[in-house]
């Protein structure tokens, strides 16, 4: 089988990013990029299935040639090729599910595995389009996964008060949760290898896609900052404040 | 001049509290930018939950009651929602985000070819929707330029709609979907038996981090949360360890939440908790390193081990509730 996986370059989520004084966007100066940590959970899931059932995985990114670094990161888990589609606009979901939809055309993949939201954007939208418009079955925010000869995957999904349990018939596009699994660290032969395995760069301009912006983003600002309270001295104070000052007990 | 159409959920017989959020939010959108206020509730039986939506003022009710929808696939409720969207003249398609919104209306918008913004808490007299991006550090002013529009609503930022008069028009629609064209089949719904109230609608949060350790921890969150009649949250790292389910994660990538009183307990402050509990009213930190970041949100903080100040706060509140 073939499996469609995603590695979007977002910028490092343990650093706290800052709005540009005039608010045209978010000041990127020195931040460092990576992989979104939830393509790096379903990228783990890839390769796990990979190990299991004998599968091609395929690492692709949308964005500028520095997204390679991302690739490269995903084949080092044990990825086995790459597709860059490059483009330096910044595109809105409704555009890269189009752009993904013509690389699913292209490579015919059983199955598409992408993180439920990138942490830059915060849309969780591009998995659950790119489903739509190939009138695919989608199992969003998935914790379990489990393939049936090939051709189904069962799936437990974790939802607001329980597990919702579905089946899907392949090909589909599943999207990863937090505690599908835990992303491995590549290995330094795993990085070695990456190094010669293949990223295939596809110019978004060459691909005939209408990717004009549904979504504009104007300006940006700051949310309200929240003012440090006091630091109680025990147990007994605190309780005394919480129902007498703050009357919430 | 388009109409503003809201998805609700519910549960049993009853809406959820979040979902009168979105009410509000398609009041406030077309009061700025005319066209109509109406209601979607989709299911089998629905029942008293369609009463329940006339009392919000709508201009019409539209009822998707049919056996094919008994059971919630993001294919079959797609269908429905596009459909009467269209039927209705809607120009922005909403809902209170939550795992079932979440997982719908990006699929609802792919169908209507339309733009979408996440998790609103705003909307801008341009008609722009404010949304916040990188983990809730910046806030931006989105524009969707298409025809139609799909939002999801922050539930923390837009007030319950109050019951208003009853009213406006109950429309039937005509559902026709064909469950075998899916290619999903629904299996089973595996509840999670608690009696402690749902994060997004409790009036107070007891949550746990890093800090609990684990299994017994936990213990000391729950039994200071069940004595309270509050709700149990957990922090990303508590959930990527395994020790509770993802539904209990507040934050950006988890829930959003915005109660009376928050206690975190063994909670560091990453971002991205940050994020989803700093609209609380009052926040309370319980954590042994003093430089930890939640002391910067909290309104009271203390320095202690929550495995020894935790089961103290127990005694000490049931003394105070004497």
């Amino acid at each position: 089988m073939k499996i469609l996986v995603t590695a979007k370059r977002v910028t490092d989520p343990d650093v706290k990013i800052k709005v540009k004084p005039d608010g045209s966007g978010i000041a990127t100066e020195g931040i460092d990029y990576k992989v979104n940590p939830f393509d790096e959970i379903a990228i783990e899931e890839a390769i796990r299935i990979k190990e299991k059932n004998k599968a091609e995985v395929v690492v692709v990114s949308v964005g500028s040639k520095e997204a390679t670094k991302e690739i490269r990161s995903g084949l080092a888990m044990g990825g086995d090729r790459g597709i860059l589609v490059l483009t330096d606009d910044p595109l809105d979901a409704n555009a890269v599910s189009k752009v993904l939809k013509a690389l699913v055309e292209k490579e015919n993949p059983d199955l598409v595995l992408m993180g439920k939201q990138a942490v830059d954007g915060d849309n969780n939208q591009t998995g659950q389009m790119l489903a739509e418009i190939l009138d695919w079955p989608q199992a969003c925010f998935a914790s379990v996964v489990e393939l049936v000869d090939d051709s189904k995957a069962k799936v437990t999904r974790e939802v607001d008060g329980g597990f919702d349990h579905v089946e899907l018939d392949l090909p589909a596009v599943i999207t990863a949760d937090l505690r599908l699994n835990e992303p491995r660290y590549a290995s330094l032969p795993g990085i070695m290898k990456a190094k010669r395995k293949k990223i295939e760069e596809i110019e978004l301009s060459s691909m005939g896609l209408d990717t004009s912006p549904k979504v504009v983003w104007h300006k940006f600002g700051t949310p309200a900052e929240r003012q440090a309270g006091e630091i109680v001295a025990d147990v007994p104070t605190l309780v005394a404040k919480l129902r007498d000052e703050a009357k919430v007990i | 001049m388009g109409n503003a159409l809201i998805v609700a959920e519910y549960k049993g017989d009853a809406l959820k509290k979040v979902t009168r959020a979105a009410f509000t939010f398609a009041k406030e959108y077309t009061t700025k930018q005319g066209g109509e206020f109406h209601i979607l509730v989709l299911g089998h039986n629905l029942g008293a939950v369609v009463d329940e939506c006339m009392s919000y003022g709508a201009a019409k009710v539209h009822v998707a009651d049919n056996e094919s929808l008994a059971n919630y696939l993001a294919e079959s409720y797609a269908q429905v929602v596009a459909q009467v969207a269209k039927d209705s003249g809607a120009e922005v398609v909403g809902a209170t985000a939550s795992a079932m919104t979440k997982d719908l209306m990006p699929r609802v918008a792919a169908k209507l070819d339309a733009g979408m913004a996440s998790d609103i808490i705003g909307i801008s007299d341009e008609g722009y929707f404010d949304r916040p991006v990188w983990a809730g550090n910046a806030i931006v002013s989105a524009e969707i330029t298409s025809p139609v529009k799909v939002v999801t609503v922050r539930g923390t930022d837009f007030e319950p709609a109050p019951k208003g008069d009853a009213g406006g028009e109950k429309v039937e629609v005509t559902v026709s979907v064909d469950l075998g064209s899916l290619k999903k089949r629904f299996e089973q719904f595996e509840e999670v038996k608690s009696d402690r109230p749902e994060l997004t609608e409790a009036s107070i949060i007891v949550t746990g981090g890093r800090g609990t350790k684990g299994d017994e921890g936990f213990k000391l969150v729950e039994g200071l949360a069940d004595l309270l009649g509050a709700a149990v949250g957990a922090t990303r790292a508590a959930v990527d360890a395994g020790w509770v389910p993802n539904d209990l994660q507040v934050g950006q990538t988890g829930k959003v939440v915005a109660p009376d009183l928050y206690v975190a307990a063994g909670v560091s402050g990453a971002i991205q908790h940050l994020a989803g509990m700093k609209g609380s009213k009052t926040i309370v930190a319980i954590n042994k390193d003093e430089e930890a970041p939640i002391f910067q949100v909290a309104d009271y903080g203390l320095v202690a081990d929550l495995f020894k100040a935790l089961p103290e706060m127990v005694e000490e509140v049931k003394k105070a509730k004497g």
